[in-house]
């Protein structure tokens, strides 16, 4: 995905320049299009997550109960994150890189503090992958979920790596960080998705 | 529908390119961007893995030719079986119809320069060779894995992890590269059609195209979650698919047939979509029902997403979930059967040319007819669960996939290498091809269904002493499809390099990628082809007379 959101690439074979502008426009589309294949990864997880739950006698089971406080905290981080890489893109189409670094650099802080936050979670639940069905089901999509939390880190961090060139984002040219920024809020509608069914649906037993 | 806009100016090409005027030889060999390098990368490499399925298959039928296990261990028989179905699936029917086909062709249909992210298109295609790679070594590290190309657990579970693991990883590596493939067809046939082409003018082949690549963008990442379930549970401990520790055995089913049934239909749409090419060229007719045909692609994609418990007719299914899967299932029948008329209605008066690209067409409307129909008795539940694992389903698919999805690989390659290659096919040695794939298909598979009616399971290596008469028939028939190819090679590396030359439009067609140069130039056009006409309508003026600058008639104003 790294050349994906290299604004420089659709340039290098020589097209004409119109056809340079279409391409950024589809990078877009094409990350979208994407996503909604991975967005179904993630449902075939869920689904059988869903299954397991319907047919167990008690789900969660008594010694793997999931803990609330930390991840409803890191959930609103995650939430509110989605708004402030949104001011971030906002910036740099009025031209305002200086203001685009600075709302992707907090973005990018609290995706880091989400992950730290999962890495807590992990380190202080007392269970482990293996324990039982409901464990093995937790960690996978909560872990699948990280690893893609990561991977949107690394974009914004690519984002602001290639904005110390003067230049390389511009109020025309804001290709990248659109893109970091659709990858963003999809991890954080998986995120909801999760949320609701792993741990809020605990409530309701 | 929009009005077709024939004024359009041409689309000046700006000079400066930034790359040779021709490929070399070793071009080929690299990360290339170009889309009909990329094309041309995946049918090589696929036609390289359809060997070695079929080396497979015929070590199994030299097994199957006598009733005890004298030929192979039954370990390695299992692991041929298994590798033979997943090569033929995922590394030849599926790059060679999807990505080969697929990239060479598209943009050269729609009239534009190269797909919309080549890019990605080149590392989609170098996902593949590694995949055959990795499933090259699960023989090494362990024997291959044994279990079926379906992978049920348990058996998935105890028997070879090492190998079974590689060939999770090696479906998730070209799962990726179909899901980056399907991106890609969908965005370039959607965006970046020459303005003058307006979606009821496209090329059917792009129809199917269009829905085969959204089959594998909603299917394929839930086969993906599969494995990655499949892969923790042989790997790290966890027991999804375990049902001593709470697990179920079904639920992979589920995810694996909800990819792996659509996944049949990824293998027979763009496949129809070449016989809605060849047809009306070789015809010399309109073809009959475009709309029909199209939005057939489309349904066939919808209703397919729905009927995968068929395959599970035996797992325990709830009747309510027979009855629901049962009537889905026919229902895929009538869009298909949509197809089949049309395509014969568009035979029906024509002035056909006996081409071998035409041969094969003709003889997957026939093959296809008979898979289909044994299809639809599988797809009833009460005649399936008399005959589910038997090798009446062996014969049913193997209709279906080798007498329709490879006899139409075939007529593609037939239709389309004078425009890949700049030279024509040695007819004479093509026909022989086809007449020798026509028999060799005929009894290979038939007999299977009266093996299976009468009881004879699949997937073993040794069998009842009263079977074996059908299975040397069979064998007999295999072997002729093992000789079939020599003719097909031959002939292909021969014409290759010496055949005659085909010039821009050896067939008189009238879609776009006829109206560049064989092989096309790197980017396709000079200058961009500006649509006068549809790409059917064949003997519409003066028969045959119509070229690529003829004049536009009333149906492409309609």
């Amino acid at each position: 995905m790294q050349g994906a959101i290299d604004s420089t690439t659709a340039a290098a074979n020589g097209h004409a320049v119109a056809a340079h502008e279409e391409h950024q426009d589809l990078r877009v589309l094409g990350l979208i299009t994407f996503l909604a294949s991975e967005f179904l990864m993630f449902a075939g997880f869920f689904a059988v997550f869903l299954v397991f739950r319907g047919s167990a006698a008690e789900w969660p089971p008594k010694e793997t109960e999931v803990e609330l406080l930390l991840p409803a905290v890191n959930t609103l981080i995650l939430v509110s994150s989605s708004w402030v890489i949104n001011l971030g893109t906002k910036a740099i189409k009025k031209n305002d890189l200086a203001g685009m670094r600075k709302w992707f650099g907090i973005t990018a802080a609290m995706g880091a503090v989400f992950l730290a936050g999962q890495v807590y979670e992990y380190m202080n639940l007392g269970y482990g992958l293996k324990t039982n069905l409901f464990s093995n089901c937790f960690y996978l999509t909560t872990g699948f979920h990280g690893a893609h939390v990561f991977i949107g880190l690394v974009l914004i961090l690519g984002v602001l790596w290639r904005s110390r060139r003067a230049n390389h984002y511009t109020d025309i040219t804001h290709t990248g960080p659109e893109m970091a920024e659709i990858y963003w809020h999809f991890v954080d509608v998986v995120w909801i998705v999760l949320f609701t069914l792993i741990y809020l649906l605990t409530l309701l037993n | 529908m929009a009005q077709a806009d024939v004024s359009i100016k041409p689309t000046e090409v700006q000079g400066g390119h930034g790359h040779p005027d021709k490929w070399k030889w070793y071009d080929y060999f690299t990360f290339n961007v170009d889309h009909k390098v990329i094309g041309i990368q995946y049918l090589v490499t696929s036609f390289l893995f359809y060997l070695a399925g079929g080396f497979m298959a015929v070590l199994m039928r030299t097994e199957l030719a006598t009733p005890d296990s004298d030929f192979l261990s039954p370990d390695l028989y299992n692991a041929f079986l298994t590798n033979h179905g997943t090569i033929m699936i995922f590394l030849w029917i599926v790059p060679a119809a999807i990505g080969g086909f697929g990239n060479f062709l598209i943009p050269l249909m729609i009239g534009a320069r190269d797909m919309a992210f080549p890019k990605l298109n080149a590392i989609a295609f170098w996902l593949n060779p590694p995949a055959g790679a990795v499933l090259a070594a699960s023989f090494f590290l362990g024997g291959g894995a044994q279990s079926g190309w379906t992978s049920y657990p348990p058996l998935s579970e105890i028997t070879a992890n090492l190998p079974q693991t590689l060939w999770c990883v090696a479906l998730v590596m070209v799962g990726t590269s179909s899901i980056l493939g399907s991106v890609n067809f969908l965005v370039t046939i959607w965006k970046m059609r020459v303005p003058s082409m307006a979606w009821d003018q496209m090329p059917l082949f792009c129809w199917a195209m269009v829905a085969t690549s959204i089959l594998a963008l909603f299917a394929t990442p839930v086969l993906a979650a599969a494995l990655i379930l499949l892969t923790f549970d042989i790997n790290f401990g966890t027991s999804f698919f375990k049902p001593d520790a709470g697990g179920n055995v079904v639920v992979y089913q589920h995810l694996f047939w909800f990819y792996s049934h659509p996944a049949v239909y990824l293998m027979i749409l763009p496949i129809f979509g070449i016989m809605s090419e060849v047809i009306p060229v070789h015809a010399r007719k309109p073809i009959f029902g475009y709309k029909a045909i199209a939005y057939s692609s489309l349904t066939i994609c919808l209703v397919g997403l729905f009927v995968w418990v068929h395959h599970m007719f035996t797992s325990g299914t709830a009747p309510w979930m027979r009855i629901f899967f049962t009537i889905s299932t026919l229902i895929v029948a009538v869009p298909t059967g949509v197809k089949i008329f049309s395509w014969v209605a568009t035979l029906w008066g024509g002035k056909i040319r006996y081409t071998t690209a035409m041969l094969f067409a003709v003889g997957l409307l026939s093959m296809f007819v008979f898979g289909g129909l044994s299809g639809v008795t599988l797809g009833a539940a009460p005649f399936d669960i008399h005959v589910h694992d038997t090798y009446y389903v062996v014969g049913h698919f193997h209709y279906v996939l080798f007498g329709g999805s490879v006899f139409g690989i075939y007529s593609g390659i037939y239709h389309w290498f004078p425009k890949i290659t700049g030279r024509m096919l040695n007819e004479p040695l093509g026909k022989v091809h086809f007449v020798l794939t026509f028999i060799g298909t005929i009894l290979t598979f038939t007999p299977m269904h009266q093996l299976g009616m009468q009881g004879m399971p699949r997937r073993v290596a040794m069998y009842d002493p009263q079977f074996a008469d059908l299975n040397q028939l069979v064998t007999v028939g295999a072997y002729i499809l093992a000789v079939s190819v020599i003719p097909f090679y031959f002939n292909v590396i021969w014409s290759w390099r010496s055949g005659k030359e085909a010039g821009p439009n050896p067939w008189n067609a009238l879609t776009l990628e006829w109206t560049t140069d064989s092989p096309p130039i790197i980017e396709n056009w000079e200058v961009l082809p500006v649509l006068t006409h549809g790409p059917y309508e064949y003997g519409m003026d003066k028969v045959d007379q119509v070229g690529p600058a003829g004049e536009p008639t009333e149906a492409t104003q309609a």
